[in-house]
C-alpha cells in the first residue's frame, strides 16, 4: 500500500525545479518586500511570512541537487540537508499562510514569481505527507463524490429543477454539438443558487446554445489548491472528456478564481496538449456578449458599490477590465477599491486556505485589510465574481461586525436583463 | 682630503658671505626645515672639514653620475661638490688603476667610520664576475667599503631597488644596496636618474646634522619623495575634468592635457619631478608630453607597460578570458546537462499521488 | 613582508587572473547549470505574447509596481536607487575603470569629471550604510539575512571605500590603498558567480519568465 513519505516529497521537490525557479532563487537579494506586499506579513507583522521564506524547503534542495557549489558543499557535508521537521514546519507557511494571491510575484524587483514557486513547492508537501487536513478531506471527495463539498448529480438536478421553476426555461443537460458547457462550483450549487438561474437568463436573451454535464458539473479542483498534479489532473479529465465529447466550442468557468486558473491555465499543461476547445470565464463570455450587443439591460444599481478583485482573475488570469465594463451598465454609483485590478489585496482564503480549519484564526485576522479598505469607501454593497471570495468576505464581515451585503457579478446582471426581448 | 672647512673653501672662491648664506636658504627650504635652522646649516657648513665620500659605481650606466654632473654653475649642486671630498669615483677621477685603489684604501683608513659611502648601480649575486672592478667583486668592494661608512647613499634606483638590471628574469642576480647592507644607515635617492639637487640637499643635511633626513618607507628622503607626481603635476586640472590625450598627437595632447591614458605613472610615482623639474628648472617628462615612466619606483620596469593606463591590469586578458569562457561553457554544458538529466529522471520516477497516500500510514 | 609596490604588482597581475578566471568561469557555469534544467512547454491558449510579456516585465521591474508598494517599502527602494545608480555611476563613468573595460572588452565611452565620480562615491557608500542598517533595524530584513547577506554588503562596500580612499590618497603609499581597492574588486570578483551577486545576470531571466508566465495570461507584471 502506498504512503505519503518524506523521501517521495523530496523526490517531488526534485521534479519539480525547473529552470524559472533556478533563476528566482539564484536572483533573490533578501530585500524584504514581497513581505510588505503579503497580506500574510502586512496584518500580522510576523517575519515568518516573507514569501520567500516560505520557500526555504524548496530552495534547500534547488541549491544541493541543481547548483555546483550546491553539490560540492553537500558532497562535504557542508550543507544543511532538508529534514522532515523542516517541512512539518513548513506546512503553515506554505499553506495556512498563503493564499496564491500572487502580489509578492508582481512586487519582487528581480523578477521572481514567487506563486509559482509555492505552487510547485506543495506537490513536494503533498508527496512528503504534510498537507492539511481539511484539503485532503476536500480532496477525497472531489475525487470519490465528485466534488470537494460532497455535492452529487442529484443535488444538482433538485437545484436545475428549482432554477427551471423559478425562470421558466429548460436547463438542458448532456447536450451534445452546443455552443457553451457551463460548469459550476459547489458552493454555487449549495450556497449560491442564483448563479444557475441567471446564467439561464443570460444564455435565453443572448440566444446561445449551452449544456451542463451531469458527468463534469464540478468546476473546483481541489487538486490544484492541495498541490498535486495527479489529483488535479484527474479532475480536470472530467471536464476535458466532458468537453470534448459533447463537442462545445467553449467551456465556461464559474465565478470562482482557482477554477479559472486550473480550467483556462494548468489544465492543457496538466493532461500535456492543448484542448480542442476554449475556456473563458463568465465574466469574459458575459463581457463578449456585451460587446457584440447580446446583453441587453435596463435600470440602474443606485446603492453605492464597488468590486472586490478576485486574485486569480486579475492577477493571476488577465481579467481586469471586464467586469468593470459590466458593473458601468448596471451600476449608477460605482467607486473602486484602494489598489484595486492588478494589485487589490487577497480576501485571505484563496489557494485552498479557507479548506483548512486551523487557518480560520489567522484568515480573520488577515481580513482586517479587507475591512479597512472597505470602511475607507463607505459602500452599501460588494460585488465580486468569484463564489470562494464571496464566502469569505461574508464570514470576514461577519467577524469583523460589519453589515454588508456581497452579490456576484453574474447575478447582479441577471437582475437587470431585459425581460422578453 | 684637507682640513679645509667648506666655507674656507667658498671663501677662497670668492664666494660672498651674501650668498653662502643664500645657498643656506635654498638648501634649508628644499628640505623643508623651517628658516630657523638656515642659521645651524650656515654654521655647520662653515666649520665643518670638507666630507670625504666614497663614490662606488656597480651595474650602472653612469646616468646618474651624468645627472649629477650637468649641473649649470653656479648651483647649489655644484657648490657642494665642489667642496666635498670625494675622493674615490671611478669614472671623474684622475688616477687610474691601482694608484685609483690605494686613493679608496686611504681614505677607508684615514676617515674609518665617518666617511660618505655613495652607490650607484646594482650588485651582481650571480656569478660574481659579471661586474668587477681592479679585480675584486662588486659584492666584496661594496661589503668591504660599506663596514667603515658613517652612512650609506644608494644613487639611483639600480642601487636603492636593483632598477634595470633587476628586471625580469634579472639574469645576474641583481640586488640593491639595502639588500645587502644592512647594518648601516641607508639613504635611498632613486631615479633614473635622480635630480641632482636632491642628491646634494641630502649631502647637505648629512653634514649639517651628521645625521640622515626624514625617510618614507622606502627610505627616501620625505621632503622630496613625500609626494606624488600626479598631486603635484600641473596637468591635474585636466584629469579632474576628465581631460585627457587620447593618442601624442592629438587635440589633447597638443592642449596639454592629462596624460593617464597614454599610461603616465605619476599616481604611483613619489617623486619631486613636478615641482624641482629638471635642467636648472627648465621642464620635466609629463610637461614635456611623455607620461612619467615611475623611474624612482622599485620595479618600475616590471610594472606593466608604460603606455597602458595604471588601471589596467599588467597580464594580456584576452588569451585568458577566451580559454576561460571555453573551459566555463565545457564545463557549464556538462553540469547542465547533468541538471537536465537529474531533472528528466526525477520525472520519469515520478510516483503517482493518488487520494489514498497523501497521509502517512 | 610584500611591499606595497610588490602588492600592487600582484594584484594587477596574477591575482586579477585567478579573480578573472573565477569570475568568468563561475558565471558561465552558474547560467548553464540554470538555464540547462529546462521547462515545461505550455499549452494553455495565450491570451496574449508571452515574449512581449517577458520583454516588458524586463523593463517594468526597474520601477516600483505602484504606489503602495513604494510607501510600504520606501527605504529599501530609495536607498536602493542610489546605491545601484551611484554604484554603476562610479563603475562605468570613471575613467580608469572605463580603461579597465577598453582594455578588456575593447569597448569604451566618455568618461564624466572626478567631482561628479566623487559626489556619487560618497552617496553609494551612503546608501550602503543606510541598507546596512535598515538590514539591522527592520525585522523582515533582521528575520531574512543571513551570513552571505552581510559579507556581500561588505564586499561591496569596501570596493567603493577603498576606492574612494584611492582617490583621496588616505592611506600612504598610494600603490598600497590602490592595491588595497584592486584586490576588493576582485574579492567581488571571486565571490560574485556563488552568491545573490549573480542577480546582476540572472534578474534578467527571473524578469524574464515571470513576465512571459504573466504575459501569456494578459497580465502585465
Amino acid at each position: 500500500m502506498s504512503t505519503a513519505t518524506f523521501e517521495r516529497g523530496y523526490a517531488a521537490f526534485k521534479e519539480q525545479i525547473d529552470s524559472p525557479i533556478a533563476a528566482f532563487f539564484n536572483s533573490c537579494v533578501h530585500c524584504g518586500m514581497c513581505a510588505e506586499a503579503c497580506l500574510f506579513y502586512t496584518e500580522t507583522g510576523d517575519p515568518k511570512y516573507t514569501p520567500i521564506h516560505k520557500l526555504e524547503p524548496l530552495r534547500k534542495v534547488w541549491y544541493q541537487e541543481y547548483t555546483l557549489l550546491g553539490r560540492l558543499t553537500s558532497l562535504l557535508g557542508l550543507t544543511e540537508r532538508l529534514t522532515d521537521a523542516d517541512l512539518a514546519e513548513w506546512k503553515h507557511l506554505i499553506y495556512d499562510s498563503c493564499t496564491l494571491c500572487g502580489r509578492c510575484s508582481v512586487v519582487c524587483p528581480v523578477g521572481n514569481d514567487l506563486v509559482y514557486m509555492i505552487r510547485k513547492a506543495r506537490e513536494g508537501m503533498v508527496a512528503a505527507g504534510h498537507s492539511p487536513e481539511g484539503q485532503i478531506g476536500a480532496a477525497k471527495r472531489a475525487v470519490i463524490i465528485g466534488s470537494p463539498m460532497g455535492v452529487q448529480f442529484v443535488t444538482l438536478q433538485a437545484q436545475i429543477k428549482h432554477a427551471e421553476k423559478t425562470t421558466g426555461l429548460t436547463i438542458p443537460i448532456d447536450q451534445t454539438g452546443v455552443e457553451f458547457l457551463v460548469v459550476l462550483s459547489s458552493m454555487e450549487i449549495i450556497n449560491y443558487p442564483e448563479y444557475l438561474e441567471a446564467i439561464a437568463k443570460i444564455m435565453h436573451q443572448a440566444d446561445k446554445t449551452w449544456t451542463l454535464c451531469s458527468s463534469a458539473f464540478e468546476a473546483t479542483n481541489t487538486g490544484i489548491q492541495i498541490g498535486s498534479s495527479d489529483i488535479a489532473r484527474q479532475l480536470v479529465n472530467r471536464i476535458v472528456e466532458a468537453a470534448e465529447n459533447l463537442r462545445v466550442k467553449t467551456v465556461i468557468s464559474p465565478e470562482c478564481g482557482h477554477a479559472y486558473t486550473v480550467l483556462r491555465w494548468e489544465g492543457p499543461n496538466l493532461i500535456g496538449r492543448p484542448y480542442r476547445f476554449k475556456v473563458r470565464h463568465i465574466i469574459e463570455v458575459l463581457d463578449e456578449f456585451r460587446a457584440g450587443g447580446k446583453l441587453k439591460t435596463e435600470g440602474f444599481e443606485e446603492a453605492r458599490l464597488t468590486f472586490h478583485d478576485p486574485c486569480q482573475l486579475v492577477r493571476r488570469g488577465g481579467v481586469i477590465e471586464q467586469p468593470r465594463k459590466l458593473l458601468g451598465m448596471v451600476a449608477r454609483n460605482f467607486v473602486e477599491m484602494e489598489d484595486a485590478g492588478k494589485m487589490n489585496w487577497c480576501c485571505g482564503g484563496g489557494g485552498g486556505v479557507s479548506a483548512i480549519d486551523e487557518a480560520e484564526e489567522l484568515r480573520t485576522k488577515v481580513f482586517n485589510r479587507k475591512k479597512i479598505q472597505l470602511e475607507k469607501l463607505k459602500v452599501d454593497t460588494l460585488v465580486t465574481a468569484c463564489a470562494n471570495c464571496r464566502i469569505i468576505l461574508e464570514e470576514g464581515l461577519e467577524a469583523y461586525e460589519m453589515d454588508l451585503p456581497v452579490v456576484g457579478l453574474t447575478e447582479m446582471i441577471a437582475e437587470h436583463l431585459v425581460e422578453d426581448k | 682630503m684637507s682640513d679645509k672647512t667648506i666655507g674656507d673653501s667658498l671663501r677662497e672662491q670668492g664666494i660672498s658671505r651674501r650668498g653662502f648664506l643664500k645657498f643656506c636658504a635654498t638648501t634649508a627650504s628644499l628640505l623643508a626645515l623651517p628658516p630657523a635652522m638656515i642659521p645651524q646649516i650656515a654654521y655647520a657648513l662653515e666649520n665643518t672639514p670638507r666630507q670625504s665620500v666614497i663614490w662606488l659605481s656597480f651595474q650602472e650606466c653612469t646616468g646618474c653620475t651624468e645627472s649629477l654632473t650637468r649641473s649649470h654653475a653656479p648651483t647649489i649642486e655644484g657648490l657642494i661638490f665642489d667642496h666635498i671630498s670625494l675622493d674615490y669615483h671611478h669614472t671623474l677621477q684622475a688616477a687610474a688603476g691601482s694608484a685609483a685603489e690605494r686613493a679608496r684604501e686611504e681614505a677607508m683608513k684615514k676617515n674609518h667610520g665617518k666617511y660618505l659611502l655613495i652607490v650607484d648601480g646594482s650588485i651582481p649575486t650571480g656569478n660574481p664576475g659579471y661586474s668587477t672592478i681592479a679585480g675584486i667583486s662588486n659584492l666584496d668592494m661594496l661589503k668591504e667599503v660599506a663596514a667603515g661608512a658613517a652612512a650609506i647613499v644608494a644613487i639611483g634606483t639600480c642601487a636603492a631597488f636593483g632598477g634595470l638590471p633587476k628586471a625580469a628574469p634579472n639574469p645576474t642576480g641583481a640586488m640593491s644596496v639595502s639588500d645587502l647592507i644592512t647594518d648601516k644607515p641607508i639613504i635611498n635617492v632613486p631615479g633614473c636618474p635622480p635630480i641632482p639637487i636632491v642628491m646634494t640637499a641630502v649631502i647637505a643635511h648629512f653634514i649639517t646634522f651628521g645625521k640622515l633626513p626624514q625617510l618614507d618607507n622606502l627610505n627616501r628622503p620625505m621632503a622630496f619623495y613625500g609626494q606624488n607626481i600626479h598631486d603635484r603635476c600641473y596637468r591635474r586640472p585636466f584629469y579632474e575634468k576628465g581631460l585627457f590625450a587620447n593618442t601624442f598627437d592629438d587635440e589633447g595632447a597638443k592642449k596639454g592635457w592629462c596624460l593617464y591614458k597614454l599610461g603616465c605613472k605619476g599616481p604611483t610615482t613619489y617623486n619631486a619631478c613636478a615641482t624641482t623639474k629638471w635642467n636648472d628648472g627648465v621642464s620635466f617628462p609629463i610637461e614635456s608630453g611623455h607620461g612619467c615612466l615611475g623611474c624612482s619606483e622599485p620595479q618600475f620596469w616590471d610594472g606593466g607597460s608604460f603606455y597602458k593606463p595604471l588601471s589596467v591590469p599588467t597580464i594580456k586578458v584576452h588569451d585568458v578570458m577566451a580559454y576561460t569562457a571555453i573551459a566555463g561553457a565545457a564545463v557549464g554544458l556538462t553540469v547542465g546537462g547533468l541538471n537536465a538529466m537529474k531533472k528528466t529522471n526525477a520525472v520519469k520516477q515520478h510516483e503517482t499521488v493518488t487520494i489514498d497516500d497523501l497521509e502517512r500510514k | 613582508m610584500m611591499s606595497a609596490v610588490d602588492f600592487l604588482a600582484w594584484v594587477r597581475g596574477p591575482m586579477f587572473n585567478i579573480a578573472l578566471i573565477i569570475f568568468i568561469f563561475g558565471v558561465i557555469v552558474r547560467l548553464l547549470e540554470m538555464l540547462l534544467i529546462g521547462r515545461k512547454p505550455d499549452y494553455s491558449e495565450a491570451r496574449e505574447s508571452a515574449f512581449a510579456g517577458g520583454v516588458r516585465t524586463i523593463f517594468r521591474r526597474f520601477m516600483p509596481a505602484d504606489t503602495g508598494t513604494l510607501q510600504r517599502s520606501t527605504t529599501v527602494i530609495f536607498a536602493g536607487y542610489v546605491f545601484h545608480i551611484g554604484f554603476f555611476i562610479v563603475l562605468l563613468l570613471f575613467v580608469p575603470h572605463i580603461l579597465l573595460i577598453k582594455d578588456t572588452l575593447g569597448i569604451q565611452w566618455a568618461g564624466l569629471p572626478t567631482p561628479i565620480i566623487d559626489a556619487a562615491t560618497v552617496m553609494t557608500l551612503l546608501a550602503l550604510l543606510v541598507l546596512l542598517i535598515n538590514r539591522l533595524v527592520n525585522p523582515i530584513l533582521r528575520f531574512l539575512s543571513t551570513f552571505q547577506d552581510y559579507l556581500i554588503w561588505l564586499l561591496v562596500f569596501l570596493p567603493v571605500l577603498t576606492g574612494y580612499m584611492a582617490f583621496h590618497h588616505f592611506i600612504q603609499p598610494y600603490q598600497l590603498v590602490l592595491a588595497l581597492h584592486i584586490l576588493s574588486v576582485e574579492l567581488l570578483m571571486i565571490v560574485f558567480p556563488f552568491t545573490k551577486l549573480m542577480h546582476t545576470f540572472t534578474l534578467f531571466f527571473a524578469r524574464w519568465y515571470n513576465g512571459a508566465i504573466a504575459g501569456r495570461k494578459g497580465v502585465k507584471a
